[in-house]
Order: structure tokens, then C-alpha cells, then sequence
């Protein structure tokens, strides 16, 4: 039986393997790129070549043109004027995406964990030893647990390639951590409201609205470029911003009112902003009449959600609650109470997404200008292919029976499948985890670990090596964003659009794009029937080919804008019939009920911290993506490492210096793996420390991001997980703040 | 012709990207910046007033890194814009001491390098590169003696204020408030 072996699967440091003298004798290995010629010199863009790409740094996938010098060396990458997305102004991780390329650091060659004189070590091996592996361990799951025992993990742009083989394979069995671990609570929330989810980019009219309210959404340290474009847009026209946030955020310091919340009470405040404009005769009579299901349930329900109740759990006062509202309902249907993105908070985010769901219906802004924009997407058509096979269970076998508004696989569920404790009979027995680094994205790490050892296969398709790689079977190289096709983006947005990516290099060392790689694998397991295309400019020409356009044209135009098919806003009193039970958005929620869950968001009181602790707070920083990153050169010389934030009146009492090193440790006892320096700072309310994710790397092979800062993923122990779409919340975790090592202590 | 920036606090977020879009378009060598953020914050928790910054060379009329620098390396050119010809630099520092705004570092090349208002760009009607990327269209730049370039325009119908303005330099980049 697999998972059984004597060997171990544990991690392996890269570096082990690099050393022989293979490697080095590689001249390629040796050649340091000169990153910056030695007399500094702007680029000459008439002797300039440009090449179209989107942007891989992050999920907003901005279109732009890469710059080649006269030298032919990537030089800079600049944003496309017709891209909705960056209106050709592309944010630091873009403008720094040319750090990825150039970054040494980054996987090489393929690698096989083999064992040497009883150790786990890398072998770095050819392509087709690497593909052969996979393949006939595919093949040998497919036989003895059936093909749905393969699952996909994977957030990369190439993960479409990967989707349709193991489709193609037998299997449905695919997550995404940004589900699960980020926006399907707001998905869940909006399905459960409007029947329809929010997606990406998210449809809200910035540009044109009055009156903006963000709920711990810190947009312009989060640099999602079109939203921060528009939200820019919206100070210049002097709307009103109201931002919620225990942190005094950047958007915060740019905000008419500020609520400096108490963490975890922010349902009720929103249940009292409900309140304010039912009790107060505040909301869009008309619109809700014509529109909405379940008022009289609902004004019944916040009754003793006053604004006076909810200052006592939220530390918000009154006046400011009530302002607050006003302020909305002037704007009214002009106003956003924005969805957020990474809602998984405290295990009721769905319930907390349902009531800003609810907050936007009873301001009569859902479809209207200023407020939310019906968008539209081009439809990109499947090149021809056999049927898939039809697996005999998916995730949904897994999931859907606890989680019932699940929308897509969750990722935490697919890990618990793969565990050896797991007696039912839909068992994961291999992985595929591509462009994702897990042990950082989901909580619970000793969890994975766990399913990790216990897998048949585990495949990493990553450029980078991250703090899951050194766990694989089997390490692929992807080449990065600047050196490869990938498939066609078409995302939402006010015009249907799409956008290409072609290479502008040729892949350094010996990386592979990803659509290579799936299609390698599939003529390996004899699945080359679903691709049947030879390379995949031609995969890419029919599909383009189909959508008016050719391959050739996108070459020069990157992105392309279709007319509009639908409308944007709803017409003065259009009828319309919305996808839920009632066709109506339901303030009351039907689907919820007879799922069994509350039909209206109720307040619960969460843990508060225990005397000497602090809630970890965690968030982003706007040159720095995730912990995808934190090695880039550019975006290194930016931001380095991570700070604690810390409330002078805590520094004071705990006796800490600025700069000063601390460690942390968690309520589980879980101890930083590295210090983090200290940021004093009255930004940050006394009751909470604050960091930005995505530092504390323990993988050496990270030469810049190692050690640097500390790692909130590891502090993440606690998990409330969302009974209604199985998030993983993440917010109620305390730490303490330690002036010396306690590790050594032990010592 | 008076070529000078204009910079919004009410709409910069400190995002960086105009010092990255500087370093690659001017191959900036990395660990160097020629232009840079400054965050201010205010008050005690919750009262508090934060403002952000993205500064650089300020191309001032008045130039004592001109004046001091005993070669002939600074010098101004067309428009006002203060430059450094890598060639005839020593490396003397008299130029990074006399500054101040902290605007010039010494290139590991052995020489005094800073901002030059991407005088390769705006030679061709572009904008400065920070300016042509800022997400937040919080930079803007232009002709100071053209009535309708974007700076005269925002000048005229903002208030403004300048970086140390006791040095007596007579700073070109106005931060808008």
C-alpha cells in the first residue's frame, strides 16, 4: 500500500542537492545577470522591443507590454492603456514583476526526492524522468483508488492547463486557497442575498459613487490597481469614505469618519447601521419595495440593534454610528458598503458578508450608478476535445453534506481528505499544487504536514521554491509570467475584455511553461486526445479566432474591449428577476433556512484576549503579494521584512524600544520561528499587534526573504471555521509579545 | 520654460511604485532610490492625521548643490532641471552635504547620482516616469510658464505647500494639500 514506505517525507532543502558539481558546471548557473548595467542608463524605448503580458504578481492580472532593452534584456514592464484593469499605470509589484524574472533564487531544473544512504534527498533529473514518474504514479492511483483520488491545488494563472488535465484524467477533485482561505465567505454571503457572488474584480461603481464604507478593507495597502485607480478617482470628487478598521489604515487617514472598531464586533455595528435606516426611515422605499424579500422579518429582527446597544460591544460611539448612516443615505443609491476580499475572519463571515449584502439592498444600491454595476464577461470557447469522464465523486461529496453554501472545493477540505485518519471512502491520495505555497495560504500547517506524509504523490509546479516545496515528491520548474503563454484573461468588468500573455524571454535555466507541462503530462497517461494542438499558439489562435480577433492581432494589441451585451446599471423601475428562491434579494434568506442555518445575520460575542495577550491582526503591504514576493529584488529593496505594530502605551508598559527584536508566541503555545522588530505606533489600537503577511520565511533557498520578519501563517493556529461554506477563519488568535528567544531559554 | 511636480497628499497612498518605475526606467542600481516616501502620522489613538509622501530632488531655483560643487558636475540644464554629468564628478560629497532635502546619494560607480525629472522623457513631451505610472495619478508634472500644462492648472486651484521652504531654495516640486 502507498504511504506506507519507510521513507520519510520530509522537508528537504533544495540547496543539498545544487551543490554537486552538475550544477555549477552548468555556465548558465554561474551567469549573474547584470540586473543593472554599469553606467545607469534609461531605456531608449525607439530601440525598444515590447512584448504583451498580464500580470502574474497578483489575481488582478493587469495587461501591460515588457521592454526589452537594446542589449534584448527585459528591462521594465509598463501597463496597457486600453486594460481596464491598470488603465496603463501598473502598481509597484507589477512595475517590480521584472524582479521575478531576474531573481536567482528561482527553481531550475526539475527534481525528485530520492533516497541516499537512508535520507530523503532532490535529485535533479531530466524532464522526462521527472514526467515519467508522475505519470506512471498517476496511473497506478487512477487504478487503485480511481482517478478522483488526484487532487489540484492551485492559484496560478497556468492552473487552467493543469484544471483541464485532470478533468481530462477523472477528476473534479480542484480548489482554490482563495476561496476557502480568502473571499468565499463574501461569495457565499452575496449568492445567499442576491443569488448572485461577487467575483473579480469586484463590480462596485467607485467611479461614480458618493459615499464608499469599508469594513477592514485597506485598499491602497492592498494595491488592487483598478480599485485603488477609481478609489483615488473618488477623493478627488470629494466623495465620502467611512472605513472600519481597528488599525488606522492609509485609506483611514483619508477617510470623512473613521470607526476605530473593537476587533470582532463589526456585525454589530453593521446590524445597528441596519437598524438606523429601517427605525429612522432611512432606506430606498421604492427599491426595496419592488426589489427585496423579507422587510418586515428583518425590521423585527435589529430592533434592539440600536446604535446605543452596539457602543457598548463595538466602542464606537452613537453619534458616529448614526453619522455614519446618515452620510450613507444621503449618497443613497450612490454608495458602496464594499464586500471586502479576505473575508474569513471569525467562522460567521458569511453571516457578516449577508449583512453588508443587506446594507447595500435597503440603500437601493445594487445595480445602480455609484453603488453596483451589473459586469459582463467575454466568453472564451473550449478548444474541441473528447467529453471529460464523469468522476464518481468530487469535492462536493466531501464538503457539500457540512458546508452547504459551498461554492467552489475548499482547499482545508481536500488536506482533511488526504489525512490517514480519514474512514470514508472519498480518499485523496495524490496531489498536483501549482503556484501556491500552502503551508503559508491555509492555517493549520502541522495539518497539512500530516496529509503531506501521508499522499501517494506530491507534485509542486512553482518558479519559485517556497515553504512547501521542500515536502514534494516531485519539483517542476514553471518558467515565470515574462517567459510564457498562458491561457487567455477574461475577467468581469464594466465592457467585456480579454488580454493576452506571451513571452518576452526565453525561459532561464531549464523552466517550462506550464501549459507544456500539462500537456506532457497528458500524452504520458494517453490523455493527448484533449490536446490535441501542438503548441499552444495554436490553442490560443482558434480560441482567438473564435472571439473575432487571431493570435497575430492580441500579439500587437495585448488587450482587446468588446462592446456591451448587457446593461450596466437597472433601468427606472425595471422589472427584474433576481436568482434566488423569491427572485427577489432576499433580506430574509430562504435558501439559508432550509439549509438550516440563521436567515438573518445575528450578532455572537467572540473571544476578546486574555490579559497579556494581543489580537494578531495581519494584512498587506502594497509593494509585497501574499508571501509570493518577499525574494523579489526590486520589492526586497521596498520592503524587507515585516513590524510588529504596536500601541506606544503597550510599548511603554512592556519596556520595548523601536526596532527592537521580539518573538511571539500564540495561545497554542506556538512560538514565531524568527523575531520580528517592533513599530510603535499610534495607528494601532492597544488591544492588538498588527503585521503585514507573507514574511518569515523558513526556506534558506529564499536568499533574501530567510529569516526576515516573522510569519503570521505559523502564529494561525486557532481556526473558526464558517458552518455555512467551510472557511477557515483566522482572526482569533492572540499572542504574546516576548523580549527574549524562548526557544534558547528551553536550551 | 520652469519644469516642476506637483505631488497630492489627499491621494497618495505610499504605494512605492514611483520609486520602482524610477529605478527601472533609469536602471537605478538596487539597494539605491532617487526618489522616496515619507509617512508623517499625528496625534494619539483614535485622533489621529497621517500623511504620506513620495519626494525626490525639488530642482530648486535656487541651487546650493550647484554652487558648491567644485568640478562643474551639477549643473542645471533647460527648464530647470538640476543634473550631475557622471564623468566630471569626484565623488567629493560637497553637493549630498549642502542638499537639504537628502536628494543625492553617492553611486557605487564612484559617483553623485539623484533625480533628473527623466529629462530622456520629457525631452520627447513624456511624462517622468514616476508620474506616467503613479496609480493614484497623485504626481503630476509640467511647464510652470505654460498657463494650461497640468501643474499651472492644479497650482491655481489647490493649496500647496513646499518642502522647507526656510532653506530659501526655492523648491519645484508643490505638494498639494
Amino acid at each position: 500500500m502507498g504511504g506506507k514506505k519507510t521513507s520519510r517525507r520530509d522537508f528537504i532543502k533544495i540547496s543539498a542537492l545544487g551543490a554537486g558539481g552538475l550544477a555549477l558546471a552548468n555556465p548558465i548557473l554561474n551567469w549573474v545577470p547584470s540586473f543593472f548595467p554599469k553606467e545607469e542608463k534609461p531605456i531608449d524605448e525607439s530601440k525598444a522591443k515590447k512584448f504583451p503580458t498580464f500580470c502574474e504578481i497578483c489575481f488582478w492580472k493587469c495587461a501591460g507590454f515588457t521592454y526589452l532593452n537594446e542589449d534584448g534584456k527585459i528591462q521594465k514592464i509598463i501597463g496597457n492603456e486600453n486594460d481596464p484593469h491598470s488603465n496603463g499605470r501598473f502598481c509597484p509589484r507589477g512595475t517590480g514583476g521584472v524582479g521575478m524574472y531576474y531573481d536567482n533564487d528561482r527553481l531550475k531544473t526539475p527534481l525528485l526526492r530520492v533516497e541516499e544512504k537512508g535520507e530523503n534527498v532532490f535529485k535533479k533529473v531530466s524532464w522526462d524522468e521527472a514526467l515519467d514518474f508522475i505519470a506512471n504514479k498517476m496511473k497506478k492511483i487512477s487504478k487503485q483508488f480511481g482517478p478522483e483520488s488526484m487532487a489540484l491545488l492551485y492559484h496560478a494563472s497556468s492552473g487552467s492547463y493543469f484544471k483541464h488535465l485532470l478533468h481530462a484524467y477523472g477528476s473534479s477533485n480542484i480548489a482554490k486557497p482563495s476561496y476557502a482561505q480568502c473571499l468565499g465567505p463574501r461569495e457565499a454571503g452575496f449568492v445567499a442575498t442576491y443569488g448572485t457572488s461577487v467575483s473579480s474584480p469586484e463590480p462596485v461603481d467607485i467611479k461614480n459613487t458618493q459615499c464608499l464604507v469599508l469594513i477592514g478593507n485597506h485598499v491602497g495597502e492592498n494595491m488592487h490597481n483598478g480599485y485603488v485607480q477609481e478609489v483615488s478617482e473618488a477623493i478627488d470628487r470629494g466623495a465620502a469614505i467611512i472605513t472600519v478598521d481597528p488599525r488606522f489604515s492609509t485609506i483611514a487617514s483619508k477617510s470623512k469618519y473613521w470607526l476605530p472598531i473593537k476587533p470582532a464586533t463589526d456585525l454589530a455595528l453593521l446590524l445597528s447601521w441596519i437598524h438606523v435606516l429601517i427605525y429612522e426611515d432611512l432606506y430606498d422605499k421604492k427599491y426595496v419595495e419592488k426589489y427585496a424579500f423579507g422587510l418586515e422579518e428583518l425590521k423585527l429582527h435589529v430592533k434592539t440593534n440600536t446604535p446605543e446597544w452596539a457602543y457598548s460591544i463595538t466602542d464606537i460611539k452613537p453619534e458616529l454610528i448614526r453619522n455614519a448612516a446618515y452620510e450613507m443615505a444621503k449618497a443613497s443609491p450612490a454608495v458602496i458598503v464594499h464586500p471586502g476580499r479576505h473575508t474569513t475572519w471569525y467562522g460567521d463571515d458569511t453571516q457578516r458578508t449577508r449583512a453588508i449584502a443587506i446594507l447595500n439592498a435597503l440603500l437601493g444600491s445594487y445595480g445602480r450608478k455609484g453603488g453596483w454595476y451589473f459586469p459582463e464577461t467575454k466568453e472564451v470557447p473550449e478548444y474541441p476535445s473528447p467529453a471529460y469522464p464523469h468522476p464518481h465523486w468530487s469535492w462536493q461529496d466531501i464538503t457539500k453534506p457540512t458546508y452547504k453554501s459551498a461554492g467552489t472545493g475548499i482547499s482545508n477540505d481536500l488536506i482533511k481528505a488526504s489525512l490517514p485518519d480519514n474512514k470514508s471512502e472519498h480518499k485523496i491520495k495524490g496531489w498536483l499544487v501549482v503556484g501556491t505555497d500552502l503551508l503559508s495560504t491555509i492555517p493549520g500547517r502541522d495539518i497539512t504536514i500530516k496529509a503531506i506524509k501521508n499522499l501517494d504523490l506530491f507534485v509542486v509546479v512553482d518558479t519559485m521554491p517556497m515553504e512547501i516545496t521542500g515536502y514534494a515528491d516531485v519539483v517542476l520548474p514553471e518558467c515565470t509570467y515574462l517567459e510564457r503563454y498562458d491561457d487567455i484573461r477574461s475577467n468581469q468588468h464594466r465592457y467585456p475584455n480579454i488580454a493576452l500573455r506571451m513571452p518576452a524571454a526565453e525561459p532561464r535555466w531549464d523552466s517550462k511553461p506550464g501549459w507544456w507541462i500539462a500537456r506532457e503530462l497528458a500524452i504520458r497517461l494517453g490523455l493527448q486526445d484533449y490536446f490535441k494542438w501542438e503548441n499552444v499558439e495554436e490553442e490560443l489562435d482558434w480560441k482567438f479566432k473564435q472571439m473575432g480577433t487571431s493570435l497575430a492581432e492580441m500579439q500587437k494589441i495585448g488587450v482587446k474591449v468588446y462592446e456591451k451585451e448587457k446593461k450596466l446599471y437597472l433601468n427606472e423601475d425595471e422589472d427584474y428577476f433576481f436568482n434566488t428562491d423569491t427572485g427577489k434579494i432576499e433580506l430574509y434568506s430562504l435558501d439559508l433556512e432550509t439549509k438550516g442555518y440563521d436567515p438573518m445575520p445575528k450578532y455572537t460575542a467572540h473571544k476578546q484576549p486574555d490579559p497579556g495577550f494581543y489580537r494578531l491582526i495581519y494584512g498587506r503591504a502594497p509593494m509585497h503579494t501574499f508571501g509570493r514576493t518577499s525574494n523579489n529584488p526590486n520589492l526586497v529593496d521596498l520592503k524587507s521584512e515585516n513590524e510588529l505594530w504596536v500601541n506606544p502605551k503597550i510599548a511603554k508598559i512592556l519596556g520595548l524600544e523601536p526596532s527592537q527584536k521580539v518573538w511571539l508566541r500564540n495561545q497554542d503555545k506556538v512560538v514565531s520561528s524568527f523575531p520580528i522588530k517592533v513599530r510603535i505606533t499610534e495607528r494601532i489600537r492597544h488591544d492588538s499587534v498588527y503585521m503585514v503577511h507573507g514574511f518569515g520565511k523558513t526556506n534558506k533557498n529564499l536568499t533574501r526573504a530567510y529569516g526576515k520578519g516573522a510569519n503570521d501563517s505559523e502564529l494561525i493556529t486557532n481556526i473558526k471555521i464558517d458552518p455555512i461554506m467551510g472557511g477557515t477563519g483566522m482572526r482569533e488568535n492572540f499572542v504574546e509579545i516576548l523580549i527574549t528567544n524562548p526557544k534558547q531559554e528551553v536550551i | 520654460m520652469r519644469y516642476a511636480m506637483t505631488m497630492d497628499i489627499k491621494k497618495c497612498v505610499g504605494c512605492s511604485d514611483c520609486v520602482v518605475a524610477c529605478q527601472t526606467e533609469n536602471n537605478v542600481p538596487s539597494g539605491y532610490c532617487r526618489d522616496w516616501i515619507v509617512e508623517n502620522v499625528d496625534g494619539t489613538y483614535p485622533n489621529l492625521e497621517m500623511e504620506i509622501r513620495s519626494e525626490r530632488c525639488n530642482h530648486c531655483d535656487d541651487t546650493p548643490c550647484v554652487r558648491t560643487c567644485p568640478t562643474g558636475a551639477s549643473h542645471v540644464i533647460e527648464g530647470g532641471i538640476v543634473k550631475v554629468t557622471p564623468a566630471e564628478c569626484i565623488g567629493c560629497g560637497a553637493c549630498i552635504q549642502a542638499c537639504p532635502y537628502d536628494a543625492r546619494y553617492f553611486h557605487p560607480d564612484g559617483y553623485v547620482d539623484k533625480c533628473t525629472f527623466c529629462d530622456h522623457r520629457v525631452a520627447k513631451g513624456q511624462d517622468t516616469a514616476c508620474v506616467s505610472v503613479c496609480p493614484t495619478h497623485s504626481l503630476a508634472f509640467g511647464d510652470l510658464d505654460d498657463p494650461n500644462s497640468p501643474v499651472s492648472i492644479l497650482l491655481r486651484n489647490r493649496k500647496w505647500k513646499v518642502n522647507a521652504p526656510e532653506a530659501g531654495t526655492k523648491p519645484q516640486v508643490y505638494f498639494l494639500i
